[in-house]
């Protein structure tokens, strides 16, 4: 088992015809991602190719869905129109099939067109968005595996930790660290740090908690906002495995955005400092520094008999 | 993305939301003419800088930092003090509890007729991520820093969160108003403003509107006293004229720079210069160089797309610091390959005659090849295999946190 998306779960591309999209679709079939195709309005009947194989395009995402059976979508379309793929894309899943999961990697979508497509998904309760301004979501396979998104395939291996965080290259730090102790992913999922997106660290938790697979789960945070502070406090009553922890930012000043749109303390609410307490306070084991995050989750899976 | 306050000010009436009549100035004798042409024998003189406090920060000359006179924001009660404090504002510094030590210097006035004020109050609109939703925030406190208000007495500040598919509705603007303690015209005039105000927020793509002091006047009319604005960055290519809006001189130079080039760039005050790969790993990797007894110098995020050019910039961003003794560059490649990281890295170290230590951590896509490159190079360049020991090394190299 894993979460959400199977190891061979049938995706479409948003944007496939897109610079950005054909490159990372292309990465995404060469790492064994069961990509059925793609969908670019007004470039429906054209094929790409992708690892030398042709893939069919189609106008719109009723018409992908309903060719194809697709699980899941992922958009690699410009900041101007993502909003509104997201919600093509909800619209499609939840009237053709009731359900799907749609992962939006683009970044910059303005904050309220995601106000709007929040709730324009939430009003579709199959539907699960994943970010936006995120790497995606990866359950690594027995042979590949599902890779939907940017993140680098090659440092994955199917195995029993589930990984959730708000930054990319953090997820792909606590990837490396999960196999320097030589264990393996359940599903590894980037929230994306933007203030307004789907789904968020309790759902992920709730997830990896029901998870036959997962059996121990690192979540990594970021200054900004108190998702972090109400994700532990959930787990403390509702997760019954092993979490270790890290929060990206103790050194960063109030009022100043680090990068990210959501990244940033104000009024002295949302600092690393707060959030590592919370985390303490529900019995998160946490790293104070994301190379030790291997460390501290050998020490939490022999606590608790795992290793 | 911030704008002035009489920036603000215009927007909010061209929203039709009832504001003061007023005159931005730049010079005394527009301050002047901008006296008789209001024809209020009371007038407020305020500071025109982004940074709030305004009212309790001081001036101060920007050469030698003389003491100017207390307070940005001025009741003058005739012609003679608006002179004095137009010239006691206009080519001053203003340092408020937000500016830091080095203050603002202030090159914008506003000039604002006064009115009769019955009550103030506090309003702010901004997106709330816990409910996903834009919030309207409203308190009888007016006037006073809404953090200590929201500390000290959090039953005065009442909510009302906007359904984004049905818009502001009556009865929110009623139980808004109405827990504000109004009725009657003013209760109405509360309302309307809030319509406009809603309206102005969702198509302006505004991130913050805040209203302190909202004031009810004498005769029941709702006015907004001050403005501070804020719009969604992100939001930028539909709204072509905030390009005149923008004042470059509240912006960091470099950080505009650096913008430009696809690098987020944020100037901080210690002396190790870091450059990496994604805000959170850029985030973590400043706070690991404090962790092991290092100050970082900046926040550096080159994206997950940078080529060779822009790492080349982002170096002679970060070497612009001349607080700079050493630079921590970590990358995770993904979509960045390490060959050509290592690639920039070394044009970048030959082209600026790098003469600080430099410790490259490289891990991920094609790390082999990337660090066989930088191995191969005659320049001093010390390799670290994890983000602990690049920044244990930095640190070291630099001769500790000094």
């Amino acid at each position: 088992m894993s979460i959400w998306i199977e190891e061979d779960a049938k995706v479409l591309v948003q944007g496939i015809t897109g610079k950005q999209g054909m490159f990372h679709a292309d990465k995404m079939v060469e790492y064994g991602t069961n990509i059925v195709g793609g969908c670019t309005p007004g470039k429906g009947g054209q094929t790409v190719e992708l690892q030398g194989n042709p893939f069919p395009v189609w106008h719109s995402m009723s018409e992908a869905i309903r060719a194809t059976d697709a699980d899941a979508t992922v958009i690699y379309v410009p900041p101007p129109f993502a909003a509104e793929a997201i919600m093509e894309a909800a619209d499609a899943f939840d009237s053709i099939k009731g359900e799907g999961v749609v992962v939006c990697i683009t970044e910059g979508i303005p904050t309220l067109d995601m106000v709007k497509a929040v709730a324009y998904v939430e009003n579709r309760p199959g539907v699960r968005l994943i970010g936006p301004n995120c790497p995606g979501i990866i359950t690594p396979g027995d042979r590949g595996g599902a890779k939907i998104g940017i993140m680098p395939g090659h440092i994955h291996a199917k195995g029993r930790i589930g990984i959730v965080s708000k930054s990319g290259t953090l997820t792909y730090e606590a990837v490396a660290q999960t196999m320097s102790i030589d264990e393996g992913q359940s599903t590894c999922i980037g929230i994306g740090g933007d203030p307004v997106n789907g789904t968020g660290f309790i759902d992920c938790l709730a997830a990896f908690e029901a998870d036959p697979q997962t059996e121990a789960i690192i979540m990594i945070g970021e200054i900004g906002g108190n998702a972090e502070q109400e994700a532990a406090a959930w787990a403390a009553d509702n997760v019954s495995k092993p979490i270790v922890g890290f929060v990206a930012g103790a050194t960063a000043p109030p009022g100043k955005r680090m990068g990210h749109a959501g990244a940033f303390i104000s009024g002295g609410k949302g600092t690393a400092e707060e959030k590592f307490e919370a985390f303490r306070a529900a019995g998160i084991a946490c790293a104070m520094d994301p190379s030790e995050l291997g460390k501290v989750l050998l020490e939490s899976l022999k606590a608790a008999g795992l290793r | 993305m911030n704008i002035h306050e009489y920036q603000g000010k215009n927007l909010l009436r061209e929203n039709n939301v009832a504001v003061l009549e007023g005159v931005h100035c730049t010079t005394v004798e527009q301050a002047l003419s901008a006296y008789d042409s209001l024809g209020s024998k009371v007038v407020a003189v305020k500071s025109q800088i982004h940074a709030g406090g305004r009212g309790k920060g001081t001036l101060y000359a920007p050469e030698t930092r003389a003491h100017v006179m207390d307070g940005g924001v001025k009741i003058a009660f005739s012609k003679e003090e608006v002179e004095t404090y137009a010239t006691n504002i206009l080519g001053n510094i203003l340092v408020t509890i937000q500016t830091g030590e080095e203050g603002k210097l202030v090159s914008n006035l506003y000039i604002e007729a006064g009115c009769d004020i019955a009550h103030e109050y506090y309003l702010a609109l901004l997106v709330d991520r816990d409910n996903k939703s834009v919030l309207i925030m409203a308190s009888t406190e007016g006037g006073m820093d809404i953090e200590d208000v929201a500390h000290n007495t959090p039953e005065r500040i009442h909510r009302v969160v906007v359904d984004p598919s049905a818009g502001l509705l009556g009865f929110q603007k009623r139980d808004l108003g109405m827990a504000l303690g109004l009725s009657g015209a003013a209760l109405k005039s509360f309302g309307k403003m809030l319509s406009n105000m809603y309206t102005m927020f969702v198509q302006e793509d505004c991130a913050m509107v805040e209203i302190n002091p909202l004031v009810r006047t004498g005769s029941d009319e709702m006015v907004a006293l001050d403005s501070k604005i804020s719009f969604d960055e992100n939001a930028e290519f539909r709204h072509k004229n905030w390009d005149d809006l923008r004042d470059l001189s509240e912006e960091e130079d470099v950080e505009i720079r650096a913008k430009e080039t696809g690098l987020s760039y944020v100037k901080l005050d210690g002396n190790i210069g870091c450059l990496v790969n994604g805000a959170g790993l850029a985030m973590a990797t400043m706070d690991v160089i404090k962790l092991y007894g290092g100050e970082p110098a900046n926040f550096l995020d080159v994206g997950g797309g940078a080529n060779e050019e822009q790492v080349q910039t982002a170096f002679s961003i970060i070497l612009e610091d001349p607080n700079v003794k050493g630079i921590l560059v970590n990358i995770f490649g993904g979509i960045m390959r390490c060959d050509i990281i290592a690639r920039g890295v070394i044009a970048a170290t030959e082209a600026l005659s790098l003469e600080v230590p430099l410790v490259v951590r490289l891990a991920g896509t094609n790390v082999e090849e990337g660090k066989k490159i930088l191995a191969a190079s005659t320049l001093n360049i010390h390799p670290a295999d994890d983000l602990a020991e690049g920044a244990q090394k930095i640190v070291a190299l630099i001769g500790g946190d000094e």
